[in-house]
């Protein structure tokens, strides 16, 4: 690495050659402050349109202000990052953007975790001289993420993510000078449009031009009519992060302070999607097995690989852009929905209640949950199996909302039966491991042999497409994994090709799987805190006495009890569903 | 024989009309009509030393003529064949008489290099160009020189940039051609966005192979094989030219493989830009040409580096283009003797405002505003005062007298506030408001902006909001304060050219004509007359009789008064109409 | 039309040109008249073409030895449309605010007779000799 001198502020600092002034400065402990940077490390994703101009600094022997973001250092470059000319300018650069931003912070979603509020506390601006014209948009609502657009900075940030890491394209720059603004092609409404429902946008959006749809208040009003039994959920993810939201270190397990939490709040019963993720390993585990064995018999209408289906942002991307190969991924419901399909039919019938009066309430990571769970197929005569998603965030709203001190509160277990789970179910919430549990319990199922070594190491990680072969027995499985949707595209454009030889591959839309979720407490671009949560999900697998998804006795019990056998015939009704070709859904009017 | 006698607006107003009359009347008294014939031209353009009388076919080109020297010039010229001295141009320089029109120093005011053909040959007929010495300076490329020569030959000629920024041509060619890849781009940004501003489109439609064979070298000299045009669809008639020029190179093998029997590959195809003024900025050109939104992205890396298709990319405008042939054949060394110290050659402006010749006009760099307007532009209209001439369109700023004897290039026009550009030139006298102008430019940065940082998509707005208020007689003195730093802001921290120059006309213009600003603020006033919402209808007592016409013609019934009894008109209902001032018929009504 | 292989090909078909460009402008037995029509957007826009098919029908009809091109822009746009009329053996002379009926005027008098008329814009600049 080629090392250059450089003065920032008068203190002399080395930096890389070809490295950013914002970033040689963070590294030498020098805060500039940023709005539209936006950068993920871990998957290499990087937004620097120098659009903002809020880091703009004094580079000596420059006619003009330099934006920190986008300049590369130069051998003896002296830079001010504060001088008054700076300072004057970045204030009215934020006036600016303030003068064409809707103050209504107090009830605008991102209020507390706005980075132009922050900004705008630091740089001290108390009013705005540049009053005029705002610009206005309709207010565009789909199932799953609200568009607020008068909000709209122009960052782009929404724009680099879905375009990049997602190939989605659903969100592009429309319009001109002060109309400027994000927004779906021909500023049709984001359901006409090829989104995911990823969510990755309104997790990049700094303000709150993009959030999720709230369903607080409808939980609140389920858990207090005493004719409900409200079920709740919570997806494997949830627990490595929540904590974040009181403070917590990332990457602190709070499993058992969430059961307590969620107890508090007053739902009926606390169970555990991680139990319906053991159920979906049963499901497509044996999918994947049968496939194998008709394959090896000969049998050519039979496809590989098989495509894992958990997560909702992938299959809504598949139908969109793949409508030709929708025999391809398993047919296994979601966890999500799983659970739900249990829950109101196996565990409502137990209770002795309609399905009706039971509510199925799931805190996800993710934002796509709140669209998949109100997806047609998932209902029974307009009763959905799952009635509501919230996020993470959610959650931690309500908590707070009932003033519940997360931190003092005791451990607590998720209540029997739904609620028992093995480590194999919680995996789901990272990258590969969907693709870990299924080998765990695949293997004992093909091979009959006791697997000794439950980790699967060549399976972790965070790089965005990855493949390993496992040795069934003399038999190499070929695994593919890929985690944000270009990667996916990527694996499902060789497929489609026939140029691979793999016979399974999990995807996950989000960076680092679930963990990275849209639903999960903001990480403004710090990888780290992906990364912690990411160690945390494999730390409570290795602390769980069960690791392989057939061994859950519960599981083992419900087949007993109800299923009968996996890929059966109530499993066939119950747990597995189809695909719609969706490429044509999207409308462009006029 | 015949007797020219300039019919321009300004010898019109010295009575070129009557001198034309006494001459015809002269010559019939004397028996000549039949051999000497009188003729009414447009305008010389020289209109300060109007009015002119030419004689033809000798020349003589008689200036400051009076309807008294029509004897002098019958008597003595027409009769006797002698010159009538006094009345002869006299050079400044020398003091000596000019007898003979050709030799006056006048004529060479203009010169024409990138227009040499325009209006001379078909642009539709490749032979009329070849004819005109053109695809030569080609030849002598491909034949005679080594693209290391042709770089330096154009470096030599300190040759800039003529689409506005002006950087040196050749530097630009030289970092293009050091940059090496399997494949590189020359482009001809034909984006012209400038209001008022058409000397591309006039090259382009007039002599669109000078500019094929000028890319084509550009070609040669970086290493690149392939060309594009990135001109504006509302230039039909231009696309339609280059399109036919393109097909005849290709026919004739001036474009396409082994150019000239020398192994040279180079083809030219045109892209179309929607009009976006911004894409005349050659990151967000390249962007356009590429399919993606027309934005600039920053530099580096310039295109240079990684331009179309992330391959090194040259972008030259059509004017600098159309120079290049000319400095091949003539050489450096005869282009860098025109011009000033740093710039050099000629520039096209495009005249326009309140001057008499309005046209498209080239001249050598280094000469004065003074020269422009009152020696080829034949003066302000109606005779009036000269207040401001605005140059480099909507980046850049006003001229005014104080600036009339300032040699024009590049760094004397950045020096007075203003810039080249791309060579608009508009002309203002006392009817125009310096407020009002600002507005108007403000008004276009704002449309054109592509709205991708800040200072440019809120600042413009906001500086255009402000002078609206100002023209509208409610701004305060503190907006005057916000103005300023919003213009310096914006200026320092804006993206790409368009915003870092956008605020030039507000700068200018409050430097040049702050009293303007104050008398907008603090009287309420525009002195121009142009600002609606500042001006009062009144009606003087003394001329009104009561007619009630105007009364009768106010769409608002504004206006009050019993019949033969003084009007007056109520200035909150007014909407300023002027209805009223024209069914007056003792103009008893005016505007204050 | 040939192809232009080399540099010589290329003087060959230039000096031919110009053979043929000089034979026009000395003028010959039968007194040809050039005409040029600056045919540029706002030459266009003006009326040029119109002024431009009028004069070519109207010569043809009067059986005038007259040859039109058109050309790029003159700069003259005060006076658009302008036309440049060049007779045998004399100087090129430009009019400009060319309607049908100074059309007309030209055609009878200057083209015709060599007689001048009202409307001549005199020539301001300097071109470079090639």
């Amino acid at each position: 690495m080629e090392m250059i001198n450089i003065t920032i502020d008068n203190k002399p600092v080395q930096a890389e050659k070809g490295q950013t002034i914002l970033k040689a400065a963070r590294k030498a402990g020098i805060e500039i402050p940023t709005l539209c940077y936006y950068e993920l490390d871990g998957i290499k994703l990087e937004n620097r349109p120098g659009g903002c101009r809020v880091c703009i600094v004094e580079v000596e022997g420059r006619k003009n202000l330099a934006p920190a973001c986008a300049t590369e250092v130069m051998e003896g470059m002296v830079i001010h990052t504060h001088s008054l000319r700076v300072v004057n300018s970045r204030r009215t650069v934020v006036e600016l953007i303030l003068s064409d931003h809707p103050a209504d912070c107090l009830v605008c979603p991102k209020s507390g975790k706005c980075e132009l509020q922050t900004l705008a506390q630091r740089l001290g601006i108390r009013e705005i001289p540049y009053q005029g014209a705002q610009s206005t948009y309709r207010k565009d609502m789909s199932p799953a993420i609200i568009r607020d657009i008068d909000k709209c900075i122009m960052c782009r940030r929404c724009e680099t993510v879905c375009n990049e890491w997602q190939t989605v394209g659903a969100l592009s720059a429309v319009n001109r000078g002060f109309e400027a603004v994000v927004a779906p092609a021909f500023e049709q409404d984001l359901e006409k449009s090829p989104c995911t429902y990823c969510g990755q946008c309104l997790m990049a959006c700094p303000v709150g031009a993009l959030s999720e749809v709230d369903q607080t208040r409808q939980v609140i009003t389920a858990i207090s009519d005493p004719k409900k039994t409200v079920v709740v959920q919570t997806a494997p993810a949830v627990r490595v992060a929540l904590g974040e939201e009181f403070g917590m270190e990332p990457g602190t397990i709070v499993t058992g302070k969430l059961a307590a939490a969620l107890r508090k709040i007053g739902f009926d019963y606390i169970f555990d999607t991680d139990f319906a993720a053991d159920l979906t390993i049963m499901e497509e585990g044996t999918e994947l097995l049968n496939r194998i064995s008709r394959f090896t018999q000969g049998d050519k209408t039979v496809k590989l690989p098989i495509l894992t289906s958990c997560c909702p942002g992938w299959v809504n991307f598949f139908e969109v852009n793949y409508p030709d190969m929708l025999d391809v991924p398993s047919t296994a419901k979601s966890p999500q929905q799983m659970f739900g399909a249990v829950a109101k039919n196996y565990w409502a019938n137990q209770l002795g209640i309609k399905r009706e009066d039971m509510v199925v309430v799931s805190i996800m990571p993710c934002v796509a949950k709140k669209f998949e769970c109100q997806r047609d197929e998932f209902k029974v005569d307009g009763n959905p199996d799952v009635d509501f998603a919230l996020t993470t965030r959610e959650l931690a709203e309500l908590i707070r909302q009932f003033n519940i001190d997360f931190e003092a509160l005791p451990l607590e277990d998720f209540d029997k039966p739904l609620g028992e789970s093995t480590g194999a179910g919680v995996i789901f919430g990272a990258t590969g491991g969907v693709i870990e549990a299924a080998t765990r319990t695949a293997y004992e199922l093909f091979t009959g042999k006791k697997l000794e070594k439950v980790d699967f190491n060549e399976l972790r990680g965070l790089e965005g497409v990855r493949s390993a072969t496992v040795d069934f027995n003399g038999t190499p499985i070929n695994i593919g994994i890929a985690h944000g949707l270009s990667n996916a595209r990527q694996l499902l454009d060789d497929v489609r090709a026939g140029k691979t030889n793999f016979h399974a591959i999990e995807v996950m839309a989000c960076p680092g799987g679930c963990i990275g979720g849209a639903g999960q407490p903001f990480h403004h671009g710090d990888f780290d805190i992906i990364r912690k949560r990411h160690a945390a999900i494999y730390r409570e697998d290795a602390g769980k006495p069960i690791r392989k998804s057939h061994e859950n006795p519960y599981i083992q019990a419900l087949y007993k009890d109800w299923l009968g056998e996996p890929c059966g015939e109530i499993s066939h009704h119950l747990l597995h569903t189809h695909y719609f070709d969706k490429s044509k859904h999207i409308e462009i009017e006029g | 024989m015949h007797l020219l006698v300039c019919g321009g607006t300004g010898c019109n107003a010295s009575k070129s009309q009557e001198i034309a009359e006494n001459l015809k009347s002269t010559l019939t008294d004397k028996g000549l009509g039949n051999e000497v014939q009188v003729i009414l031209t447009g305008c010389f353009g020289f209109c300060e030393k109007g009015p002119i009388v030419k004689i033809m076919p000798d020349n003589t080109f008689y200036t400051e003529v009076k309807p008294e020297d029509v004897a002098d010039i019958i008597e003595e010229h027409v009769i006797k064949g002698r010159k009538v001295t006094r009345l002869l141009y006299t050079d400044p320089e020398n003091k000596q008489h000019v007898a003979d029109s050709k030799h006056m120093g006048f004529y060479k005011k203009q010169l024409r290099i990138a227009l040499r053909n325009c209006g001379f040959i078909d642009p539709q007929n490749i032979e009329e160009y070849v004819g005109a010495d053109g695809y030569s300076a080609l030849a002598k490329c491909l034949g005679e020189m080594t693209p290391e020569q042709v770089i330096n030959e154009i470096k030599l000629s300190g040759l800039r940039g003529r689409g506005g920024g002006g950087f040196p041509t050749g530097l630009k060619w030289e970092i293009a051609s050091k940059n090496h890849a399997d494949q590189k781009y020359v482009v001809c940004n034909a984006d012209e966005g400038d209001p008022g501003a058409f000397m591309d489109r006039s090259i382009l439609e007039g002599d669109p192979h000078s500019v094929l064979e000028a890319m084509t070298i550009n070609g040669y000299a970086i290493g690149a094989t392939k060309g594009l045009i990135y001109i504006r669809a509302e230039y039909p008639l231009a696309i339609n030219r280059l399109l036919t020029a393109i097909g005849q190179a290709r026919e004739y093998g001036l474009l396409g493989k082994d150019i000239l029997g020398s192994g040279f590959e180079f083809d030219i195809e045109l892209r179309y830009g929607a009009g976006a003024f911004v894409c005349g900025e050659e990151t967000a050109l390249i962007h356009s040409m590429e399919g993606q939104r027309g934005e600039p992205t920053f530099k580096p890396p310039f295109p240079a580096q990684s331009g179309y298709n992330k391959k090194p990319t040259n972008v030259n405008n059509v004017e600098t283009y159309a120079n290049i042939p000319i400095i091949i054949n003539k050489g450096a060394n005869w282009f860098n003797k025109i011009g000033t110290e740093k710039s050099k050659g000629t520039k096209v402006f495009a005249l326009a405002g309140q001057i008499n010749n309005v046209g498209l006009i080239e001249v050598p760099m280094g000469i004065t505003l003074r020269e422009i307007i009152y020696e080829i532009g034949g003066g302000i209209k109606g005779g009036r005062e000269f207040k401001a001439a605005q140059t480099g369109g909507p980046s850049g700023g006003c001229l005014t007298s104080a600036h009339l004897d300032t040699p024009i290039d590049y760094d004397n026009l950045i020096a007075a506030g203003s810039m080249m550009g791309s060579g608009g030139m508009v002309v203002m006298d006392e009817t125009s408001c310096m407020v009002a102008i600002a507005k108007f430019y403000l008004e276009f940065t704002v449309e054109e902006s592509c709205g991708k940082c800040t200072p440019c998509r809120v600042g413009n707005k906001r500086l255009h909001e402000i002078l609206e208020k100002i023209t509208k007689g409610n701004g305060t003195m503190e907006d005057l304060d916000n103005l300023r730093n919003l213009s310096r802001v914006i200026k320092d921290t804006a993206l790409c050219g368009l915003g870092q120059t956008s605020p030039n006309p507000v700068i200018s213009t409050i430097e040049n004509f702050y009293d303007e600003y104050v008398e907008h603020i603090k009287d309420k006033k525009c002195r121009a007359g142009v600002c609606k919402s500042l001006m009062q209808y009144v009606i003087d007592p003394v001329q009104c009789v009561g007619c009630t016409a105007c009364a009768r013609n106010c769409p608002v019934n504004a206006i009050q008064g019993e019949k033969k009894m003084t009007h007056v008109i109520n200035t909150e209902l007014c909407i300023k109409c002027g209805a009223c001032i024209e069914k007056c018929k003792f103009n008893a009504i005016s505007i204050c | 039309m040939t192809k232009i292989k080399s540099l010589a090909d290329l003087k060959a078909m230039k000096q031919s040109i110009q053979e043929k460009i000089d034979t026009r402008a000395k003028g010959n037995a039968e007194g040809l008249v050039q005409v040029k029509v600056a045919m540029a957007t706002c030459g266009i826009a003006a009326g040029a073409k119109q002024v431009m098919d009028y004069m070519m029908a109207e010569t043809d009809k009067r059986g005038m030895n007259v040859v039109f091109t058109q050309t790029g822009c003159m700069g003259y746009c005060h006076a658009e449309p302008t036309i440049e009329v060049t007779l045998s053996g004399k100087e090129p002379i430009v009019f400009g605010f060319v309607d049908l009926k100074k059309a007309d005027e030209i055609i009878d008098k200057y083209i015709k007779d060599g007689e001048l008329v009202d409307g001549i814009i005199p020539v301001n600049y300097e071109t470079i000799n090639k």
